[in-house]
């Protein structure tokens, strides 16, 4: 077992645990960040990805021990960056993409990412920044949608 | 107003509680199983027929909370039956709470999410609650005005007297109204008075969706919670011989590793009481990680196992089911099937004489149609908390059928049925896989092994390699044709492992003079369960496609022949037990034809056409794809559904959208591999699904307008898919496809 200082949603968390632990399973288990979801364990499903220095990345697949002094924000934090819903969380509703939900958060979370690094994305663009996430009940055609409608909005 | 004259309404009852401190609750169960009522007819499956049960809970402070009855796996059950709840009572909808109501023995019949049975179930007794309700605040308010209950009106949760200029709120009147006896024979609204159903309505739990909210089972926390995972043998046809955990207890948060047998000797199955291995080897720790780490540090001898016979006590009869001992393999399976095809099957239906037909054909078609096994994959792995104590058995559990588990954890825990307390909550998907609460009993065994609560979790290998798959399937198809190009006869034999998929009764059956329909079976040790619209998410791939050759054979348009085919069956159909109605499946083939324009479409469209009925809902889709670099891209599908009413509008397209990306999803790339008992693909990196850049570029989704009782979407708009897929692929691609998943066989030279 290890001392870890995390810097999560912009607050400094200590964790004492194995060197090897995923973050994933130091925000659910050990943070109580229950939002980053477990969905594969083996970087393929994208339902545990957060932002590490605002780069989308599966949790799942970054040990604890190489998190260093880089920040984490979650889809907890994503809220709180903005101080009510994110508009990328906005247009999630307004388009009513969810079907079972268990994978939208990681979808948000890549979706957010993207939107950072390319405000007007292509379909394409969209495509393959987000086919790293998947949703097995099929809501792609929403989700596509609801990140132009995200851009939309944002760049108004 | 019509007067609710069903049978299931007139001996429903209802029970009113007063609350401490006020307000009232209505529970509402119903005497359903004895009726053959025309509920019951629209079941998939009068042996699977269920009862619906809900609440209504009014606050005197004015918060309405509708109980959802049906857990939640993401077909929107938690938004659209309490909008049949509401419809009725006339709360303010924007304002109404759902929530999902937990499993309770005593107070309900009935909850069951499986079969797209939940709208049919509620249609007229979630309404009938909220209309009950409803007369009672009404009554209420009469006798506190003294006023007559025909001069009140109702809007938006508040009760009006016009003529004195009185009105209060539901909140106000709650209490007083808890008293009142419930009224036994409420009116209900005509469908052209409905001011909530049919218009669209966003998901009520969306934002603790994107705000990522506990809502799962796996996201569940307990003061004191361990965290326990399994380990179940390596393949099919093994079982637990012995454990060494010495090295495991020695790592870090580790407290117990020990073996459980899951179902008792001898235990009679109930009918969701599958599960692939009953002897586990459990280690319990601190921490999710620690626990993953420590049981790959179990060693664990494997021995196989004998061939055994297991009781299924179910749908009110009793069978034996025989579990061969052996390493079976998807290579040998399909070995098997195809003997299976020459061998002699039995009859499910005959019409005419269709050996006379195919003996004096003048050409006659044959096509042999097969699919893998198919893991279910639901994005939240399987997970159930259980805390088990002297006074309670406590349970946080993700179960699309939880009134079947009573049996299971009474018999499999020794836990008396009273005891019982489980809390539903949303499920991270299902498509069938969670109706097979074994891991129920699983959690309960571990929390009375080590007396403590603990949460079960298992990673997706332990899910992808557990079993419950979509049985391994196959059909052959052949139709007779004599010199004028008349098709004279069809034949239909099929079979899968250890269940097949030939519904005899179901189009084109009834179409056709001369017919014929066989099955057989092939026991095995690999488990299956429902998955998305059991049997005909093959069967109408093979159907479909075959149709679509068959009319290209005899020079017609498939979407025309089609159309002539169903006409043919409504004018003289032949025999008496087609399950279908053929005006609802032309309506959808018509309207997917117009909107899609299939009548002007160039010559060289590479599109397909298919539709299906199953699960009481009628779907057509249209698919246009195009090859890029050897790899479908789905350019756009036009679906046309007709399910009756349509209660939410918002939700029911979402429901198509997605069963459309599902169905090219499992058609495309779907499938299980055995090899020697043990199952390839382990993981998502491993087992493909349909991602982003994979999905149709558009989707529109149209419904036929009509007035039928509203019927459900999870499962069939999903079937079709797969030939519309497979039609518009061979346009593409020249190549018929007989194999899933097709991008194997497109693939192959």
């Amino acid at each position: 077992m290890s001392k870890f200082n995390l810097k999560v949603n912009g607050k400094n968390h200590e964790v004492d645990v194995d060197p090897t632990t995923p973050v994933l399973w130091v925000l659910r288990d050990h943070l109580n960040l229950i939002g980053t979801k477990f969905g594969c364990g083996v970087g393929s499903c994208g339902a545990c990805t957060i932002h590490l220095n605002g780069r989308a990345l599966k949790s799942c697949q970054l040990p604890v021990a190489a998190v260093g002094t880089q920040p984490i924000t979650t889809i907890e934090g994503v809220v709180e960056e903005v101080g009510e819903m994110h508009p990328v969380q906005k247009a999630w509703l307004e388009l009513d993409v969810a079907q079972c939900g268990y994978c939208q958060t990681g979808q948000i979370m890549a979706a957010v990412a993207l939107l950072k690094t390319k405000p007007n994305p292509t379909e394409e663009e969209i495509e393959s920044a987000m086919s790293g996430n998947i949703c097995r009940c099929g809501t792609y055609v929403r989700i596509k949608a609801a990140i132009q409608q995200a851009a939309k909005s944002s760049t108004k | 107003m019509e007067k609710s004259t069903n049978n299931q309404s007139r001996r429903s009852f209802l029970k009113v509680t007063s609350l401490t401190g006020g307000g009232m609750m209505i529970g509402f169960s119903w005497l359903a199983n004895l009726l053959p009522n025309e509920a019951l007819a629209t079941a998939a499956n009068a042996n699977d027929w269920v009862e619906l049960t809900g609440f209504i809970k009014i606050t005197p402070d004015n918060q309405v909370k509708i109980f959802n009855p049906n857990p939640e796996f993401g077909t929107n059950v938690m938004t659209s039956l309490p909008m049949m709840v509401n419809e009725e009572l006339q709360a303010d909808w924007s304002k109404v709470i759902v929530e999902m109501g937990d499993y309770d023995t005593p107070r309900f019949k009935s909850q069951f999410t499986g079969g797209s049975r939940g709208m049919a179930q509620g249609w007229k007794p979630l309404r009938t609650a909220g209309a009950t309700a409803r007369m009672m605040l009404m009554q209420a308010a009469a006798n506190e005005w003294n006023v007559p209950v025909a001069e009140l009106t109702v809007a938006n949760g508040v009760v009006s007297h016009k003529a004195s200029n009185r009105s209060a709120n539901f909140g106000a009147l709650a209490t007083a109204a808890s008293k009142l006896t419930a009224p036994t024979n409420v009116e209900l609204k005509k469908n052209s008075a409905f001011s909530l159903i049919g218009t669209p309505q966003k998901n009520k739990v969306g934002k603790d969706i994107v705000a990522g909210h506990s809502l799962f089972t796996m996201d569940y926390k307990h003061e004191g919670m361990l965290i326990a995972m399994a380990i179940h043998p390596p393949a099919f046809g093994m079982t637990l011989k012995s454990f060494d955990a010495t090295e495991a207890l020695k790592m870090p948060g580790i407290k117990s590793v020990f073996d459980i047998q899951v179902y008792k000797d001898g235990y009679k199955r109930a009918g969701f009481d599958t599960r692939a291995f009953n002897k586990l080897v459990v280690v319990v720790g601190n921490s999710t990680w620690e626990v993953m780490n420590a049981r790959k540090k179990v060693n664990v001898q494997w021995i196989p196992t004998e061939t055994t016979k297991e009781i299924v006590a179910a749908w009110g009869g009793q069978r034996e089911e025989i579990v061969p001992a052996g390493l079976e393999s998807t290579d040998e399976h399909m070995k098997q099937m195809y003997a299976m095809q020459q061998k002699p099957a039995k009859l499910l239906r005959k019409d005419g004489d269709p050996e006379t037909a195919f003996s004096k054909a003048a050409k006659v078609i044959e096509r042999t149609y097969s699919a893998p096994f198919l893991s279910h994959n639901p994005m939240e792995p399987i997970s159930c908390f259980a805390h088990i104590t002297d006074e309670k058995a406590y349970f946080v559990a993700p179960i699309q059928i939880p009134e079947m588990m009573k049996q299971n954890i009474v018999s499999n825990l020794g836990i008396p049925g009273d005891k019982i307390e489980m809390k539903l909550t949303r499920m991270g998907g299902g498509f069938g896989r969670r109706a097979y609460g074994h891991y129920i009993v699983e959690a309960g065994l571990i929390s009375q092994k080590i007396k403590a609560p603990v949460k079960l979790i298992y990673t997706r290998e332990d899910d992808m390699t557990n079993g419950i798959y979509r049985p391994t399937y196959m059909v052959t198809y052949k139709a007779a044709i004599d010199a004028t190009n008349n098709v004279t006869a069809i034949a239909i034999k099929g079979g899968g492992i250890p269940e097949g998929a030939v519904h005899e009764n179901r189009f084109p059956a009834g179409a056709f003079e001369n017919y014929i329909a066989e099955g057989w079976e092939i026991p095995s040790n690999i488990t299956i369960g429902a998955f998305r619209a059991p049997g005909s998410n093959f069967i109408a791939s093979a159907e479909q496609s075959f149709l679509d050759e068959l009319a290209e054979t005899i020079g017609k348009d498939p979407l025309d022949y089609r159309l002539e085919l169903l006409r043919k069956a409504k004018a003289n159909p032949v025999g008496k037990r087609n399950d279908y109605d053929a005006d609802r499946y032309i309506a959808v083939l018509e309207l997917v034809k117009e909107k899609s324009n299939w009548a002007a479409r160039p010559k060289n469209a590479k599109r397909g056409v298919a539709a299906y009925f199953c699960h009481s809902s009628y779907a057509a889709h249209v698919v246009d794809v195009t090859m890029k670099d050897g790899q479908p891209v789905i350019d756009k599908v036009v679906s046309a559904i007709d399910c009756g009413v349509i209660v939410n509008p918002e939700g029911a397209v979402n429901m198509v959208e997605g069963a459309v990306v599902d169905g090219i999803g499992n058609a495309l790339y779907g499938g299980m591999r055995i090899e020697k008992g043990v199952p390839m693909q382990k993981n998502l990196n491993q087992y493909r699904i349909i991602r982003h850049k994979e999905a149709p570029k558009k989707i529109e989704v149209h419904f036929v307008q009509n007035n039928f009782d509203p019927t459900g979407l999870g499962e069939p708009p999903f079937p079709p898919v797969f030939g519309a897929l497979a039609n518009a692929l061979y346009k593409a691609t020249g190549k018929r496809l007989y194999n899933q998943p097709y991008l194997n066989e497109l693939n192959k030279s």
